[in-house]
């Protein structure tokens, strides 16, 4: 069973969703970001709010993978003042919404006074929400725009424990693991982690707050790019404890705190959930918990992302 | 006190019944902030924290409880609906302030900022809602939806439809609901807005079907039946011939709907169909799927 918790599933394709619930996954989180081109205005952005806390949702639920999302304004859409100033009104409509499990992804991109104003106010929104935060950590000057980040968040007083550091990579893990948040790594090849890095990682710092997502969007990039991971940890030895951590249990903790994505909802989903949204022949109905076989059919032979 | 009015306090009594009392006493209070509130913002909130506080267990109502919804509003049938979503349309219900216009303003707004489990419990308000003839633009989308359970909740155990939707509509309502797969039975007053221009849509929908290689469901003739005219008669003479056990059932069933005597005729040929229909022993309800 894995929980995927970076995907931008409005931009994958049936077939991707298939893979997926063949391969284990079991439920996937949609953060909020921009959609490859910045959004001109603050119509499109409602839309693209409600395509991922409505339709998404629904497409998901029919292959049997349940969907949850993030609610926020991204960093680059940031920089356009007049945009950012009316989504700003709208995201507390939003962040309420059911399965929304986070403000995110928020945070930096290229640094500048705007999205430092706009990064600052949804911190601020998500303490008057009660809900978790994920970060998206800056591709440029990374390391720099990661350890901001974190100082700005602690400025604004949220628990570290309810914050997740994503797209880690080497240079940052150890700031992020000391400073007690959680530090997610996305396994996406050429701009991101490799997971033969990601096996090194946990062989390395444990399994402790550390988790991977595949980030999958409208760039190349892999869907089963959890379970793929978690089957290349497994060769590699490292304990099935570890893995179920790094691929699932970590990420249900860190945003199970905001109370809108528990195991009960694919193990045990109320009737009208049963009847409505979740349609897929998933093999987990009844409650049942599946079978983690060694190596899952249609992963492939060769597991690796680089 | 007018239909509105009492749907919002009979749903606000089912939920109330049915949930803890620290969390009735949290809803009780957002009815009343709702109803006192100037500005729409007490209404987001209680509609967005209402599954989280009340939970979205089923409201199993009794017999006796039915039957006060359907004396209320004909119609009205919350055979399945769950607490969150009788809780959400009580609040919806409670925001109005007697203006019919600014009603129907402000459920477009919930509409266009609903996730997919608002967009449900919205539509399936639908009979509920004070000024019905302002809706029927939002209850057309809905009927548009390729979201299953969204054209379900339009679709289904609610007489909206049946009372303001036009022929056209009807019937693309009727077609939808067979192109996406779902079931005809619960579509309310579908003998009564039979046409014939529908009976030709469906014909020629099976044809397409056919044509495909694709199965056509049993529930498709039953609104043909009634409309048949000769090119109906003879695709139902050709499921009789060639169906299977299910669809010839259904086509005799459609048969003994139609006033034709070529009709009757026809399903004089299947004695062994003709008899348990006459005896009440085929019903429509018995095709319908999950």
């Amino acid at each position: 069973m894995y929980l995927d918790s970076h995907t931008h599933m409005i931009s994958r394709t049936t077939d991707d969703y298939e893979r997926m619930a063949a391969a284990g996954i079991v439920a996937c989180i949609e953060p909020a970001f921009w959609l490859g081109q910045p959004r001109t205005s603050v119509g499109t952005y409602i839309d693209y709010l409600s395509m991922i806390c409505g339709f998404e949702r629904f497409r998901a639920g029919q292959f049997g993978i349940r969907h949850y999302c993030t609610i926020g304004l991204n960093s680059k859409e940031a920089n356009n003042e007049e945009l950012a100033e009316a989504v700003m009104e709208i995201l507390p409509r939003f962040a309420l919404k059911e399965g929304a499990v986070a403000i995110g992804e928020i945070g930096y991109d290229e640094q500048t006074e705007l999205e430092d104003r706009y990064f600052r106010r949804q911190l601020e929104l998500a303490k008057e929400l009660q809900l978790p935060v994920m970060i998206h950590t800056p591709h440029r000057d990374k390391k720099k725009g990661t350890l901001r980040s974190m100082d700005v968040i602690r400025e604004h007083g949220l628990d570290p424990s309810w914050v997740v550091i994503d797209h880690n990579n080497e240079e940052t893990v150890e700031a992020v693991l000391e400073r007690g948040f959680w530090a997610a790594f996305s396994i996406y090849p050429f701009t991101k982690m490799g997971n033969e890095r990601m096996v090194e990682i946990v062989r390395r710092y444990g399994a402790e707050r550390i988790f991977c997502d595949s980030a999958c969007d409208w760039g190349i990039s892999d869907p089963l790019a959890v379970p793929k991971t978690a089957e290349l940890m497994r060769r590699a030895g490292i304990p099935e404890a570890q893995i179920r951590k790094v691929t699932y249990e970590n990420p249900l903790e860190a945003y199970g705190k905001s109370g809108q994505i528990k195991e009960e909802d694919w193990l045990n989903p109320p009737p009208v959930d049963q009847r409505l949204l979740y349609m897929g022949n998933s093999i987990l109905r009844g409650g049942q918990e599946p079978r983690i076989e060694s190596r899952r059919p249609g992963l492939g032979e060769d597991l690796r992302i680089a | 006190m007018d239909t509105s009015a009492r749907a919002c306090e009979l749903l606000a009594r089912w939920v109330i019944e049915r949930v803890p009392a620290e969390a009735a006493g949290w809803f009780r209070d957002q009815l009343a902030a709702v109803r006192a509130a100037s500005d729409p913002k007490p209404l987001y909130l209680a509609l967005g924290w209402a599954p989280r506080r009340l939970g979205k267990a089923d409201l199993r109502l009794a017999a006796a409880e039915l039957a006060e919804a359907a004396a209320l509003r004909p119609g009205f049938d919350p055979v399945d609906w769950s607490v969150d979503q009788a809780a959400r349309i009580a609040l919806v219900l409670a925001s109005h302030d007697g203006d019919p216009q600014r009603f129907k303003d402000r459920l477009e707004t919930l509409f266009r900022t609903a996730d997919i489990g608002e967009t449900i419990a919205f539509y399936r308000g639908l009979p509920l809602y004070p000024a019905q003839e302002l809706l029927l633009a939002r209850a057309r989308e809905g009927a548009r939806s390729g979201m299953r359970p969204v054209f379900e909740a339009v679709a289904h155990r609610n007489p909206y439809p049946m009372e303001r939707f036009d022929e056209n509509a009807w019937n693309h309502l009727v077609l939808k609901a067979l192109f996406i797969g779902t079931t005809l039975d619960p579509i309310q007053g579908l003998d009564a807005r039979a046409n014939p221009r529908l009976a030709r849509m469906l014909c020629d929908y099976a044809h397409e079907r056919w044509a495909a290689g694709r199965p056509v469901s049993p529930e498709l003739w039953r609104c043909v039946g009634p409309h048949a005219d000769e090119a109906a008669l003879a695709d139902l003479a050709r499921v009789l011939e060639t169906g299977s056990g299910e669809e010839r059932k259904a086509a005799a069933l459609a048969l003994s709907s139609c006033p034709r005597p070529e009709a009757k005729a026809l399903l004089a040929t299947v004695p062994e169909l003709a008899g348990p229909i006459e005896r009440g022993e085929i019903r429509w309800a018995a095709f319908a799927q999950g």
